[in-house]
């Protein structure tokens, strides 16, 4: 594989960390504008483990989940006190709070960022990836899983049904920070670097993009929508090189991606991949096998 | 079994519920009626705890419930279905249908764990309903999810089940089945209370009817008695020409 591929499919593989950060409070009603913040403390606390005291990536990774889930835990109870638009508002100032208390650690690199010479190389990232995939494919086949997605579509219902409201929300909350501490841990060690700049709000509305692009109904949503995210800007940049007549999207490809962005909303409002389309999906296959 | 004693809501200046006192017994089936307003639905949202009451208490066999969190109350054995279909709209027939025994897992529990599946397949083929397991419900007709909705409370295996209008937007044929599945768990041995407009089915399924007017009770009796009564039939049934 070229190295510009495995560049691509590591970056993916990430992005679909991420995304399943700010799925989980999503599939549970909750919008994460956050998304930077838990990927920088997970980065930043894996970097200084691997940098700074020698830990092997087998400890930072794990570590790095457990501190991003540690702080969601514990900000999830006054954010869980807001709703929609100002839930949105208060996770994204959780992580300018994260990025500003970086950028004043001069130990850390400060705004020059934190350099780290670990490598976490495409076997590493690609396992790691597979691992979350699973873990949330299992977490919404659980009875967490099921009150989570029954808080989202009416949460007064869920509760006299005797779902726990506040505990599904934190959970969903908490574990979703800790995938994105995961996220932030593969990514330092993929780039060999991690900075505030380039992990600020921009990152954090792609990340909430690509969820509900690709849909907060099932665990295949945020693959579609990472897949999206990534491979359609690339694959516009390729076109770009190999024809010179679209030289033009070289610059624009941003314009001809947000356009296609619009696109998706208006045609797809609950996203690109729904439970309706599953059942159609499965529909489909079930029909040909009796036939 | 379950007792209102002087139970009273304001919403604003409006006292949608004034001093109501009746009783519903054990393995009754009461009907709740009354004109549009009359503050039947606000009951029910009483009774499932959707907001608290302003004086008054609510007895479940004999324990006052009033203040009791609406995430407990399931526990003790109330289950409810809406006036306006309730279910989650993302989910198939089959999880719907496992959210009502939802209280009784562990968390962790494998939801798809084959024996709650099997059990809510199982609930939903009894109910008549059995073409459509693994189908997100927002898809599906009306009357199909307004029965599963009852299916959902049944799940729950409630002593108490209060159905908001259970057969409003029925056809002829599901009404008739959905009054086979309520006889069925009245059999079972759960009580019965439910709000409903149509007489005929109220008439068909109920033994004991309350009549609420303004939100105060009217009349209280059998069936056959309301029908009689003339302030009932001026309130609500419509004085005979």
């Amino acid at each position: 594989m070229s190295g510009y591929a495995s560049g691509v499919l590591a970056q993916l593989a990430i992005n679909i960390v991420i995304a399943y950060s700010v799925f989980l409070p999503a599939a549970a009603g909750l919008l994460n504008l956050g998304a930077a913040g838990f990927v920088l403390i997970g980065g930043y606390a894996a970097g200084a483990l691997t940098a700074k005291l020698g830990a092997p990536l087998a400890v930072a990774i794990p570590a790095a989940g457990l501190a991003a889930g540690a702080i969601a835990f514990l900000v999830s109870f006054p954010i869980l006190r807001t709703r929609g638009v100002y839930m949105v508002l208060a996770t994204f100032a959780f992580a300018e709070v994260v990025g500003g208390i970086l950028l004043n650690i001069p130990a850390l690199g400060g705004a020059a960022g934190l350099s780290v010479s670990a490598y976490a190389g495409l076997p590493l990232v690609l396992g790691v990836t597979a691992a979350v995939v699973a873990f949330v494919a299992w977490l919404l086949a659980t009875r967490l899983g099921l009150a989570m997605r029954a808080v989202h579509d009416d949460e007064n219902v869920a509760l006299l049904f005797g779902c726990h409201l506040r505990l599904v929300q934190v959970a969903a909350f908490t574990l979703g920070g800790a995938l994105g501490g995961v996220g932030g841990a593969l990514l330092v060690h993929q780039f060999n670097f991690i900075d505030v700049q380039t992990t600020g709000i921009v990152f954090s509305i792609f990340v909430l993009l690509y969820v509900l692009m690709g849909g907060t109904q099932t665990a295949w949503g945020p693959i579609a929508g990472a897949l999206f995210f990534t491979l359609v800007p690339e694959g516009l940049r390729r076109v770009a090189e190999l024809a010179p007549a679209l030289k033009f999207l070289e610059g624009s490809r941003y314009i001809v991606f947000g356009a296609a962005v619009v696109l998706v909303m208006m045609w797809r409002p609950e996203g690109l991949v729904t439970r309706t389309l599953m059942d159609r999906f499965y529909g489909f296959f079930v029909r040909r096998n009796h036939a | 079994m379950l007792e209102f004693e002087n139970v009273s809501k304001s919403f604003g200046g409006l006292k949608v519920i004034d001093q109501v006192s009746f009783t519903v017994r054990r393995g009754s089936r009461t009907a709740l009626i009354g004109p549009n307003g009359a503050g039947k639905t606000t009951l029910f949202n009483l009774i499932s705890g959707v907001y608290p009451l302003d004086a008054g208490a609510i007895n479940l066999e004999g324990e006052d419930i009033a203040a009791m969190a609406p995430r407990l109350r399931i526990a003790r054995g109330i289950a409810r279905s809406f006036q306006n279909v309730r279910l989650m709209p993302h989910l198939s027939t089959v999880e719907n249908v496992m959210l009502g025994e939802h209280w009784r897992a562990s968390p962790l529990a494998l939801a798809q764990g084959r024996r709650a599946a099997q059990a809510a397949r199982a609930a939903l083929d009894a109910a008549g309903l059995s073409d459509y397991p693994g189908q997100v419900v927002s898809n599906l007709p009306y009357g199909v999810q307004k029965r599963i909705e009852v299916v959902r409370a049944l799940a729950a295996k409630p002593k108490l089940l209060l159905l908001d209008e259970p057969a409003a937007g029925l056809n002829p044929a599901e009404g008739e089945a959905l009054g086979v599945l309520l006889e069925r768990a009245s059999a079972g041995g759960i009580t019965l209370l439910v709000v409903e407009h149509n007489m005929h089915f109220v008439r068909r399924l109920c033994d004991r009817v309350v009549v609420l007017n303004f939100g105060r009770k009217l009349f209280e009796g059998t069936p056959d008695e309301v029908h009689r009564d003339p302030a009932v039939r001026e309130a609500y049934l419509g004085v005979a020409a």
